[in-house]
C-alpha cells in the first residue's frame, strides 16, 4: 500500500520524496528510486489518479517543432538573420523563409529586419543537435511594429492563454490591446491607450506570478476591474 | 591556553545561525542567498543559455561552469583585490564538482548553465556558504535536479571536534578545516578538502557533525525554495 | 538598430509618460541602507526600483602620493558583475565599468566633500587611502546614479579601523568617522530627441542620444559633469539638462 507525501499543488524541491510504495507511477519531473517516488526539479505537485508529475514553475523556453514563437533579430547574416529565440539556442531564419517576396542576392537585408526587430515566427525544425530552423510564412506570421514586448516564465504560457484563449480574451477586452503569446514566453502587447496596454503588460506579469494559486480567473478578473481606467503612476 | 570552549559561545556540535532565500537577483533565471553566521554568499544562475567561446561546447550535454567572487570589502582584514586569484579559481572548480552529480543537463547539448556566486560578507566557510546558494540558485532556475546540495565545514581546533569552524578558529594554528559538500538524500560527499593533521577518529567524528548538519541546512533552503512561491494576497 | 523600440518610447514621452507609467521626471523607490558588510570599514547598499548595488569601504596606511606629501588620498572601483546582468561578462573591468567608476570618482573628489588634508597620518611618510569598490547584484537600469549614491553612502558609513602607528587593526572599529563635510549626489539625465528624463529602465537605456552626468552639491551648484550618448547636444539641451539634475538632486539626497 502505497502512501503520497505531499499535497497535490504543493512546491517541492529536487529530491523531495513525493509517494512511498508502488501504486503511483512517476510522470513528467518526477522518478522512481527504489520504492519511492523523488521529485526531479523544482515544481508544483500535480496528482491524477496514480501518476504524480511536477507542473514547472521556473526553468528557461526549449524549442519545440510546431511552436509559435516571438523572437528577436541579433544578426544581419549573408542570406537571412540570427534570431534569439529566448532559449539556448538561436535560431537561422534564411531569406526563403522570410517572406514570399523576392529578394535579390546582395540586397540590403536590414530593409526587411534589423537588429533589435521582433518577429513572429514558427519553429519548422529543431535538429539533434538543437539546430533551430524558423518560417515567417504563415497566417499571423510577420514583424512586430509598435508596442511592448514582456518577457515570462515560458511555463506560464498555458495560463496566460487560458483555456481556448479565455484568459488572454479577457485581457484583449478589458484593455482594447492587440495581445500575441509566444509559445517561448515573449508576449507582445499593443494598445492605444498607454495606460491601458500598460494594464495588460501588469496583468500578464500579475499570472506569471500568481500562476500556481487558485482562483486565478477570478483574481485576474478582479484586477481588470479594479483598473478599468488603465494604469497611471 | 588550550581551546577548550568556543569563542562565540556555541556548543561543539552547533551551526551558527542560518538564514536563506530564493529569487534574489531578478534578471538571473534563478538566484539564492545563503547566510551563516558572519558568511553571507549570493549565488545567480543563467541558463541554460548559448555558449562562448564555442570550443568549450559539448554536444552531448550542457555544461556547468561556476564562478567564485569575494567582493573587495568582504573580509576581516585587508582588502581583496578584485579579479581572480588562484584560490578563487580552485574554489570555482571544487564548486562545480559539488553541484555536478545532482545536476542533469542531457537535454542541453551545447548549452551552458553559468553560476556566479559573490560574497559580500566572509567569516570562514565561504565555499560551503556559497555551495548552499549555488543549490537554491540552481533548483529556483528550475535547472533538472536529483536532489539538493549541502555544504558545510567541520574540523578540529585543538582537542575539540567542531562543527563550522568560524575564522578565529579556521585561524588557529593548531586545527583542521575539513570542508565537506554532501548531496542530501544519500550524503553521499561531492566536495572534500582538509588542511591539518588530524586522527582518523577525530576525522570520523567530524565527518558525523557535518552530515547531522546537512539536514539542518537542506530544511532552511528547502523552506527558502517554497516560501518564494508561497500563496501571497493579491498585488 | 532598435527602431521600433524609440518610437515607441518617444510616442509615450511626447505624452509625458513612460512603459512602466512613471513620469519622465520620476525615480522609481529609492532606498539606502547603511552597515550592510560588516567586515568593511563602511558599507551601504542602494537599490533604485529593482537595480540593486553594494558598496563597501576599506581603507589602507600607504605613504603619500609624492606630489602631495600632505594629504591621503581615495580611489573607486566598479565591479559590473556577471551576477547582477546577463550583459556583464567575466574578465578585467570593461570600458563601462572603468566609466563609472571615474565618474562617480569625480563626483566625489571634485566635491572636495572629503578633505583628503585630514588622512594625512604624517607628513611625506604615512596616510590613509580610502578605496570604495561598488559591486553590482541587480542590473535594471539606470547604474550611474546607484553606483554613486552607494559610493557615497559607504563613505558616510564609514569610520576608521584602530591603528597604532604602526599596524591596523580592523577588528577594532573606532567610533571617528571620516572627515566628509558636503554631499554630492549624481544625477543622470538622459535625452531622446526632444524629451528628458531620468532613471531610465533596460529597454529605454537601449535608445538614448545623448546622457549628462551631474554631481549636485548641497548649495544647488555643480561640481562634475559628463556627458555620454553618440549624439552632441545644443548648449540649450546642456542648461536643461543640468537644471533636471539640480531638481531631482533631492530626490536621491533625502535618502543619505
Amino acid at each position: 500500500m502505497g502512501e503520497i507525501q505531499v499535497k497535490d499543488k504543493e512546491v517541492v524541491v529536487p529530491g523531495e520524496t513525493l509517494a512511498t510504495g508502488m501504486d503511483f507511477l512517476p510522470s513528467y519531473g518526477t522518478r522512481r528510486e527504489g520504492d519511492r517516488i523523488l521529485a526531479s526539479r523544482l515544481g508544483l505537485v500535480n496528482i491524477e489518479g496514480k501518476v504524480i508529475k511536477l507542473v514547472p514553475l521556473s526553468g528557461v523556453y526549449y524549442p519545440k517543432t510546431g511552436d509559435t514563437i516571438i523572437g528577436y533579430v541579433t544578426e544581419v547574416l549573408l542570406s537571412g538573420w540570427r534570431i534569439d529565440t529566448n532559449s539556448a539556442y538561436s535560431a537561422v531564419m534564411n531569406m526563403k523563409d522570410a517572406t514570399s517576396e523576392f529578394i535579390a542576392r546582395g540586397a540590403d537585408l536590414t530593409k526587411y529586419f534589423a537588429i533589435g526587430d521582433y518577429v513572429m515566427v514558427k519553429i519548422i525544425n529543431v535538429t539533434s543537435q538543437n539546430l533551430v530552423d524558423l518560417t515567417m510564412k504563415g497566417p499571423g506570421l510577420r514583424k512586430l511594429r509598435g508596442g511592448r514586448i514582456v518577457k515570462v516564465n515560458a511555463n506560464k504560457v498555458p495560463r496566460i492563454i487560458g483555456k481556448q484563449g479565455s484568459m488572454v480574451s479577457m485581457i484583449k477586452q478589458s484593455t482594447n490591446c492587440r495581445i500575441l503569446v509566444g509559445q517561448n514566453g515573449v508576449v507582445w502587447v499593443q494598445g492605444d491607450d498607454p495606460a491601458q496596454e500598460l494594464l495588460a503588460a501588469e496583468t500578464i506579469k500579475k499570472i506569471e506570478r500568481e500562476a500556481h494559486i487558485p482562483g486565478l480567473t477570478d483574481n485576474i478578473k478582479g484586477f481588470l476591474e479594479k483598473n478599468k481606467e488603465g494604469i497611471r503612476k | 591556553m588550550a581551546y577548550t570552549e568556543r569563542n562565540d559561545g556555541r556548543k561543539p556540535d552547533e551551526l551558527r545561525p542560518i538564514e536563506a532565500k530564493a529569487g534574489v537577483i531578478k534578471r538571473a533565471d534563478g538566484s539564492g542567498w545563503f547566510k551563516i553566521g558572519n558568511t553571507e554568499a549570493y549565488a545567480a544562475v543563467y541558463g541554460p543559455r548559448e555558449m562562448f567561446p564555442r570550443f568549450r561546447q559539448n554536444p552531448e550535454k550542457g555544461v556547468l561552469r561556476c564562478h567564485y567572487t569575494m567582493m573587495p570589502f568582504s573580509s576581516a582584514g585587508d582588502r581583496v583585490r578584485p579579479g581572480p586569484s588562484r584560490r578563487s579559481k580552485e574554489i570555482a572548480l571544487v564548486t562545480e564538482k559539488a553541484l555536478l552529480p545532482v545536476i542533469n543537463l542531457g537535454d542541453f547539448s551545447n548549452a551552458v548553465v553559468d553560476v556566479f556566486i559573490e560574497l559580500p560578507q566572509t567569516d570562514a566557510g565561504t565555499r560551503c556558504a556559497g555551495i548552499c546558494a549555488a543549490s537554491i540558485a540552481l533548483a529556483d532556475a528550475g535547472i533538472p535536479m536529483t536532489d539538493l546540495v549541502c555544504a558545510v565545514s567541520a574540523g578540529r581546533v585543538d582537542d575539540m571536534i567542531l562543527l563550522d569552524l568560524n575564522y578565529i578558529e579556521d585561524s588557529h594554528e593548531n586545527g583542521v578545516d575539513t570542508p565537506m559538500a554532501m548531496l542530501h538524500n544519500t550524503k553521499q560527499v561531492s566536495l572534500l578538502q582538509m588542511d591539518g593533521e588530524i586522527s582518523l577518529d577525530q576525522l570520523k567524528q567530524a565527518t558525523e557533525l557535518a552530515k547531522k548538519a546537512c539536514d539542518e541546512i537542506y530544511e532552511v533552503q528547502k523552506a527558502a525554495l517554497k516560501k518564494k512561491f508561497e500563496v501571497t494576497e493579491n498585488a | 538598430m532598435h527602431e521600433d523600440l524609440k518610437n515607441g518610447i518617444l510616442s509615450l514621452l511626447s505624452k509625458g509618460t513612460r512603459r512602466d507609467g512613471r513620469k519622465p521626471d520620476q525615480y522609481r523607490a529609492v532606498s539606502v541602507e547603511y552597515g550592510v558588510s560588516k567586515n568593511a570599514e563602511g558599507s551601504a547598499r542602494v537599490k533604485i526600483g529593482d537595480t540593486e548595488v553594494m558598496a563597501g569601504v576599506k581603507m589602507e596606511v600607504m605613504k603619500p602620493y609624492p606630489d602631495t606629501p600632505d594629504a591621503g588620498s581615495m580611489m573607486f572601483n566598479v565591479e559590473l558583475t556577471p551576477m547582477s546582468s546577463p550583459e556583464f561578462e567575466t574578465g578585467p573591468p570593461s570600458i563601462d565599468a572603468i566609466e563609472f567608476a571615474r565618474i562617480t570618482d569625480r563626483g566625489i573628489r571634485e566635491s572636495k566633500a572629503l578633505d583628503t588634508k585630514k588622512l594625512c597620518i604624517e607628513s611625506g611618510e604615512k596616510m590613509w587611502m580610502v578605496v570604495v569598490d561598488i559591486c553590482t547584484l541587480n542590473d535594471d537600469g539606470n547604474l550611474f546614479d546607484a553606483i554613486a549614491l552607494a559610493a557615497l553612502a559607504a563613505m558616510k558609513d564609514a569610520v576608521y579601523p584602530g591603528y597604532d602607528g604602526e599596524v591596523i587593526d580592523y577588528k577594532k572599529k573606532t567610533d571617528q568617522k571620516l572627515p566628509l563635510s558636503k554631499t554630492p549626489v549624481t544625477v543622470t539625465v538622459f535625452k531622446y530627441g526632444n524629451h528628458l528624463l531620468v532613471d531610465p529602465t533596460p529597454d529605454e537605456m537601449k535608445v538614448y542620444d545623448a546622457r549628462l552626468t551631474v554631481s549636485v552639491l548641497d548649495n544647488g551648484n555643480i561640481c562634475s559633469m559628463q556627458k555620454g550618448g553618440d549624439s552632441p547636444i545644443t548648449h540649450e539641451d546642456l542648461f536643461k539638462m543640468i537644471q533636471m539634475a539640480i531638481d531631482r538632486s533631492q530626490d536621491l539626497r533625502k535618502h543619505l
